[in-house]
């Protein structure tokens, strides 16, 4: 079969080569571990130095604008809370406000903060928020609504 | 009316399980009565597939917030035209408007190819993969559910006052449309993928079945590459963080089937011409389909974007059951088949458009793989080190530029390939003009002061493969005259007539170049975030953007606060632009309003970030250097598409000759 001529099979195999290449580079470049607030001080010292992506609620009152787009504000997750610094470029999404769920991605600081350069948020949902409230268990009497066709919020 | 829709839905379920089961029997009976029956019942669906649409389109026109679907998306205050789109903003709905526009294109195939002798195995095959949808729509995602109140004496009917309201940054033109193109690039891939099951089933392998689907392939290829062009023009104009692309989960979805697709409208010409890569072109469409169906499951369920939502969605399982199942069937299929699929020829030479093409089949798989171990990685990484690790960006990036790239010097090379074998002479005589204008754009970039290095290639590529595009045109028209004579507009027109195929490829390959040319813009994107008191400016480049005024207003549906930005260039006044923050009343949303200042140069993309605390505003200038050029890209592509669906006058002669043989009565 002309396929496996030594010429395909050279070719073939360093096409591989550079595309396992380029993949390793680029993991190393765009990985980031995920975890929520709670795993992350579960790691400890582990933590710092590694590209992280952090996930938790935003707490309450805590978004602050130090101005030229840096904004500081807390997140929490069953009972762990993380301060986060944003220095990114891009605006901060829409949708961060109180009680949205937000991923921060940046860098754990010596000081225990964390330092971002993307967040991505989400907006609770309203049905959920007000019946959270009246069954006090946040049990909801209703299905969730349906995730979005195109998680919009979610931003890229 | 919800009646109606629930009954309608019950009714494609019965007609789609019908029409498998007529149809399949039919087949092995080779009853021709059973067979058109089972077309009919697929027919017939469609038509009860359209009224459930129309069903739930009138709960939301009535306002009926009774229907949690209702609620969920839709205020009594949203305009008409949203009320509609909001029919697919959600899961249940869009997946209502997914089985409808997956029964269009399975009744219409069926309908047109009536006569084709492979259509009792289409007829079953797309039975079959409806009915999964149909189902699904009736069971678990069904949008006709009532909201009820859960209390100590059971559940009771329980009506807001209001709806939930659409999510704001879906209230835009290009959203209310996005999900439709796409999906009706999603779906049409299913008549493909029907065909090709039908063929391996029946083992009648030529290149039949590649030839009477192509215009289907193209159609499907077209909507989903539009349905992310859209999707990324509506991310740049409505989501305001100044990119269109973020490799995110969802577009990444939707960019693997149309890889894999692109892949095989290249691949399927070798095959159609040497009768080689059968089982090559068999797996990429069984591919493209399933990547399709696995794109949408991957948008819906969340699995990626969200830390645990894979096991809350009660629908998950069943989907990627659906995906296993058809999967793993296509693959017995094909490998029971291994025998039949022989190749009529062998590859001669690693210099012939058949390698190139080839080449380009290995670039755009292994574009696709990239982006679908980086979209799973983090799905993939939490199963096997129960770590959940994400790729961003920079992977996406780092991997597909230089693939991308790659490919682009492809869309130049292949052309200018002989089938076959090219020698050493022609390609000198093929090469030496494209390759010198590449070389001389690439020496002015350089000389212009460009530095950067994917960018100098970017446009070094861009001057090689449009001269390519250019010479073939030419050397087309000079042919044309010779033996005609003529204008030369009107050989030019003659060329698209005869070989529509093969020159709307070509514009297609010039939107592909165009495209690149915007995507290369990315490298110079400038920006800069201040805190302005009115009468501050700020600059970039020669750009300078003072704040004049922050006026702030009221609609019924939202309250606003605005940035009034005077923008000059080298001091001289261009114009007053006045980006906006809105914040929604039904959602509580807040969503900034882009500004754009754009030329065919350079987008100016002013964004209102915000107040800082002691009253200045926010404001985020973006200097996107040749965007436009994507969107320009997306339209000739556009252009060439329609171009190569144009009746072919040579193709349409030489498939007379074999109507009796296609025409033979299937039973």
């Amino acid at each position: 079969m002309g396929l496996l001529r030594p010429k395909f099979l050279l070719g073939g195999g360093l096409f591989a080569l550079a595309l396992i290449g380029l993949l390793l580079t680029g993991f190393e470049e765009g990985a980031a571990y995920y975890q929520t607030v709670g795993e992350l001080r579960e790691m400890g010292a582990r933590a710092e130095g590694r590209r992280l992506r952090v996930a938790g609620d935003v707490v309450p009152g805590t978004i602050a604008s130090e101005g030229e787009g840096r904004v500081r504000f807390h997140i929490e997750h069953e009972g762990a809370r993380l301060a986060v610094l944003y220095t990114g470029r891009e605006p901060l999404p829409d949708t961060l406000v109180d009680r949205a769920q937000a991923v921060a991605e940046g860098r754990l600081l010596a000081d225990g903060s964390f330092e971002a350069d993307h967040v991505q948020a989400k907006c609770a949902s309203k049905y959920d928020a007000a019946y959270d409230g009246a069954a006090g268990d946040g049990a909801s009497p209703t299905r969730p609504p349906a995730t979005p066709a195109r998680q919009a919020t979610d931003g890229p | 009316m919800h009646h109606l829709g629930n009954f309608s839905l019950m009714a494609v379920v019965v007609l789609t399980a019908y029409g498998a089961l007529a149809s399949f029997l039919g087949g092995r009976r080779r009853s021709a009565a059973l067979v058109t029956s089972a077309r009919r019942a697929l027919i017939a669906a469609a038509g009860f597939s359209a009224l459930s649409v129309a069903s739930l389109l009138a709960l939301f026109l009535a306002d009926d917030f009774r229907f949690e679907y209702v609620a969920s998306y839709s205020t009594s205050a949203l305009p008409v035209a949203y009320k509609i789109s909001a029919l697919w903003a959600g899961n249940d709905g869009s997946l209502l408007l997914w089985t409808f526009l997956m029964l269009g294109f399975a009744a219409t195939a069926v309908a047109v190819r009536r006569r084709d002798e492979l259509i009792p195995q289409v007829t079953t095959t797309l039975s079959l993969a409806v009915l999964f949808f149909a189902w699904l729509n009736l069971t678990v995602c069904n949008p006709f559910g009532q909201l009820a109140e859960i209390t100590a004496a059971g559940p009771i009917p329980f009506v807001p006052a209001d709806g939930n309201g659409l999510n704001p940054l879906l209230q835009h033109p290009i959203m209310a449309i996005h999900p439709p193109v796409l999906y009706i690039g999603y779906v049409g891939f299913v008549v493909p993928f029907a065909f090709c099951i039908a063929a391996l089933w029946t083992r009648r392998l030529d290149a039949a079945w590649t030839r009477n689907t192509r215009r289907w392939t193209l159609v499907a290829w077209f909507f989903l590459g539009s349905g992310i062009l859209l999707g990324g023009r509506w991310a740049y104009v409505e989501l305001g963080w100044g990119g269109y692309w973020g490799w995110d989960p969802v577009e990444n979805a939707a960019l693997m089937p149309w890889l894999t697709g692109t892949a095989f409208l290249h691949s399927v010409m070798i095959q159609e011409r040497k009768g080689m890569l059968k089982v090559w072109n068999a797996a990429l469409v069984i591919a493209t389909y399933l990547l399709a169906v696995f794109g949408t499951f991957l948008t819906r369920s969340g699995i990626v974007s969200s830390v645990h939502a894979f096991a809350s969605s009660d629908f998950a399982w069943r989907f990627m059951a659906f995906i296993v199942v058809a999967a793993a069937v296509s693959a017995a299929l094909l490998i029971s088949r291994l025998k039949d699929l022989r190749s009529e020829n062998e590859l001669d030479s690693v210099v012939s458009r058949e390698s190139g093409f080839l080449f380009n089949n290995l670039l755009l798989l292994a574009a696709c793989f990239a982006v679908l171990w980086g979209t799973l990685f983090p799905v993939l990484s939490e199963a096997v080190q129960g770590e959940q690790i994400t790729v961003g960006a920079p992977f996406f990036n780092r991997v597909n530029v230089p693939l991308g790239l790659a490919l682009l010097l492809m869309t130049g090379v292949g052309p200018l390939l002989a089938w076959r074998r090219s020698s050493l002479d022609s390609l000198r005589r093929n090469f030496v003009l494209p390759g010198a204008v590449g070389i001389a754009t690439f020496l002015a970039c350089l000389a212009f002061g460009m530095r950067h290095p994917y960018a100098l290639v970017c446009f070094g590529l861009s001057g090689f493969v449009v001269t390519t595009i250019a010479t073939e045109f030419h050397r087309g028209v000079r042919a044309r005259r010779a033996h005609r004579g003529g204008s030369y507009t009107g050989a030019l027109a003659d060329l698209f007539r005869r070989n529509s195929r093969r020159y709307g490829g070509y514009v297609v390959h010039l939107g592909i170049v165009v495209l690149f040319i915007g995507f290369a813009g990315n490298a110079f994107n400038r920006d800069v975030i201040a805190d302005l008191n009115p009468g501050e400016n700020t600059r970039i480049g020669p750009w300078s953007i003072t704040l004049q005024d922050i006026p702030a207003g009221e609609t019924p549906v939202y309250e606003w606060l605005g940035a009034q930005l005077l923008l000059s260039k080298h001091e001289e006044p261009v114009g007053i632009y006045q980006p906006r923050r809105q914040f929604d009343r039904a959602t509580g949303q807040a969503t900034s309003e882009v500004r754009r200042h754009a030329t065919f140069r350079e987008d100016i993309y002013l964004v209102f970030s915000g107040m800082t605390e002691d009253g200045r505003a926010t404001i985020h200038v973006y200097r996107n250097p040749l965007v436009r050029w994507v969107w320009i890209g997306g339209f000739i592509m556009f252009l060439g598409t329609l171009l190569t669906l144009l009746p072919d006058r040579r193709r349409r002669t030489a498939s007379r000759g074999r109507l009796p043989a296609l025409a033979a009565p299937a039973t």
